[in-house]
């Protein structure tokens, strides 16, 4: 399978991250990562708010106070504060990255793209003006470049700039820029994330405990380490000369001594843009939205409850049958994962009652009478000993590299379209054993199907693995594009298993 | 034995992986140092808000213009309420530091100009000429200054304008 450069590229930061976090690999988590750092800042924010004087001299005295008199709490606080919206820009920056080195910004999946890059425009400015709360050389500087690039927006009138010459500002601007960053920012923000992820289910606020412990711990020991501190008390009679700024916020200051404003808002506003259409560049092909066949649906609703994307709603029988439910796909939400069908209890092979398998729930461009079809080709084509059949997925190790005499792998949209009882009924056909792939572990382009598929063959989700089924035949292993060696080395641990268990059942 | 040493690998590596994360977060939160300005510099910066003369005088209304119009809105004066464009000249040393004509903003060109300009400009003695022209009815500049000032490192030298006073140096 080609991997193209920046995909790979990625995928090897992850490797890294696999080796040493093993199940709680941090870039599986950028997302809830972001939230647990808005958690630290929210309550940190509210602690340095109390002590914090609104005024021109008071602004400036009370953050020096919080961090030279009481650095034990206050400054750890104001610390800690400035260093989790730090690393809320990274994660919110990797997280960006990773979702379009992965190709998961396309399709159906535009809407949490698109309303994610505001994101990034609410929470500079927040970071923005809680540096000019602080008062210092560092805020002049920013308070001026600020104003230099609000003049530049024709809608005002006036020039907010001269707000800052000597003896221009009041302590109503304080007022000003407390309502912002305390209470109108925030509020904006909460809502803006409300809508980023509007269009997912089972969201996730938080991150793993032991990362969260991990990430907090790293924050409190870089605060003790390296309090934050502030510039010289503003002077708006004098420029501020050197500034050790913060990148992660400020970044664009410095192009306003170098370009107009109306250039830094070319650049910024262009970069958004470019970035709000990428989507689109090039439109992605999406997959046929799975279809309801309520001749086979009893409505039990587990592919409501195991579809990633909240395109299944459950609604009152419309076909006069005893089900008291039925389905709706919304194909404008549906990116065509097919993890519904595995969630589908009549997605079942063994049944015999027709000749052409339909479930209740099922995937236009690959139903499962053709995985059905395809399981036994693949086992009719196998030759040896310990023939093994592999369920692997489209954005997972390409299951063609692996064909050799006794093993065969089929390729399906999600490892989580996979009904377990095509396991079963593979092992009952022919196949000595079935290793089941997909995406790496925690990492499944469909956000859960290689957890789904897991937790029905192990008996912890519906539809499961039934118990008759020889689950000693059966292992999973998850595996990215780029990992051959994975997927070869669990395939020799699965032969060993059947060498094994056949010695056992020798004598 | 081997696994436990497994997982103390990891965990090494887990607080590897932290401390680059953190070295990162507090090198990019404070530095590479940025130099606004350099030593030997100071900052002009001229602001200031006028509103330039009426590009008209008030006249009386025509026979004819009364006559078009509804009884009620019948007016003895007409009155435009546009006004003149702003121009101004600020040189330094003899050399232009910022030249610029600035038209009236709002719906009917009747607002006051605001001017914002900022320079970075050497340290020591200047001798700065202010030129301003704020009415086209009249030839050559409304207003004209001239002024020598040291500027020291750092120091923000406010040109400031009004109709009362001129051009004022702060």
């Amino acid at each position: 399978m080609r991997v193209n450069p920046l995909r790979r590229a990625y995928i090897a930061g992850e490797s890294w991250f696999n080796l040493s976090f093993a199940g709680l690999n941090p870039l599986y988590h950028l997302g809830t990562l972001t939230f647990f750092f808005f958690w630290i800042i929210l309550i940190t924010g509210i602690y340095l708010f109390l002590p914090f004087k609104g005024s021109i001299d008071g602004a400036y005295h009370s953050v020096e106070w919080m961090t030279h008199k009481q650095w034990y709490v206050a400054g750890v606080m104001r610390s800690l504060h400035r260093y989790a919206s730090d690393a809320a820009i990274i994660t919110m920056l990797l997280h960006l990255f990773r979702e379009f080195s992965q190709d998961r910004h396309r399709g159906t999946r535009w809407y949490s793209w698109v309303t994610g890059i505001p994101l990034l425009w609410m929470v500079v400015p927040l970071g923005i003006t809680g540096y000019w709360l602080v008062w210092d050389q560092l805020a002049q500087y920013i308070a001026t470049g600020s104003a230099q690039l609000l003049d530049a927006i024709p809608i005002f009138f006036g020039s907010m700039a001269t707000n800052f010459l000597p003896g221009q500002i009041s302590d109503r601007f304080f007022t000003l820029i407390e309502f912002l960053h305390l209470l109108g920012q925030p509020l904006v923000l909460v809502f803006a994330l409300w809508f980023h992820v509007r269009r997912i289910s089972n969201v996730n606020i938080m991150p793993p405990r032991g990362l969260a412990i991990g990430s907090f711990i790293a924050l409190l020991a870089l605060s003790l380490l390296k309090p934050a501190i502030s510039h010289e008390q503003a002077d708006l009679g004098i420029v501020p000369q050197t500034l050790n700024l913060d990148w992660f916020y400020l970044n664009i200051y410095p192009l306003l001594d170098y370009w107009t404003a109306g250039e830094v808002w070319l650049l910024t506003v262009g970069i958004t843009v470019l970035l709000i259409f990428l989507p689109w560049l090039p439109p992605k092909r999406s997959k046929a939205a799975a279809v309801v066949d309520l001749d086979n649906c009893d409505g039990c609703k587990q592919c409501f409850e195991d579809c990633p994307y909240d395109a299944i709603t459950v609604q009152a029988r419309t076909d006069g049958k005893k089900h008291k439910h039925e389905v709706v796909v919304d194909p404008a939400l549906c990116t065509g994962c097919g993890i519904c069908v595995g969630a589908c209890h009549s997605a079942n092979p063994f049944r015999r009652a027709e000749k052409q398998l339909s479930p209740g729930i099922d995937m236009p461009g690959f139903p499962v009478h053709e995985l059905r079809s395809q399981t036994l080709a693949a086992i009719e084509a196998m030759k040896g000993e310990h023939k093994i059949l592999v369920y692997g997925c489209d954005h997972g190790y390409a299951m063609r590299q692996l064909h050799t005499d006794n093993t065969r792998g089929i390729s399906l949209y999600c490892s989580g379209m996979l009904p377990p009882t095509m396991i079963g009924y593979a092992l009952k056909n022919g196949a000595d054993g079935v290793l089941v792939s997909g995406c790496r572990t925690n990492d499944c382009y469909n956000r859960f199907g290689e957890r789904w598929t897991e937790m029905r063959i192990v008996s912890e989700r519906e539809p499961h693995l039934r118990a008759r089924v020889d689950h000693r035949h059966t292992i999973s292993q998850g595996a990215g594009p780029t990992d051959r060696r994975e997927i070869e080395q669990a395939l020799i641990r699965l032969r060993e298993k059947l060498v094994k268990l056949e010695q056992k059942a020798n004598g | 034995m081997a696994k436990s040493s497994t997982k103390f690998g990891q965990y090494i590596l887990q607080a590897l992986s932290y401390a680059v994360f953190m070295a990162v977060v507090w090198y990019f939160s404070v530095a590479p140092v940025y130099r606004h300005i350099d030593a030997d510099q100071a900052l002009v910066v001229i602001a200031f808000k006028h509103a330039g003369q009426l590009l008209e005088e008030c006249r009386e209304s025509t026979a004819e213009e009364l006559a078009n119009l509804p009884a009620n809105m019948r007016k003895p004066m007409v009155c435009p309420r546009e006004r003149s464009p702003i121009l101004l000249e600020v040189l330094m040393d003899g050399e232009v530091l910022f030249s610029q004509t600035e038209n009236p903003p709002g719906l009917y060109n009747d607002g006051s100009v605001s001017i914002y300009h900022s320079a970075r400009v050497p340290v020591g003695k200047h001798q700065f000429e202010l030129k301003l022209k704020d009415s086209v009815r009249s030839e050559g500049y409304s207003f004209t200054h001239n002024e020598e000032r040291l500027l020291e490192s750092a120091e923000i030298l406010v040109i400031n304008f009004n109709t009362e006073h001129g051009f004022v140096f702060k």
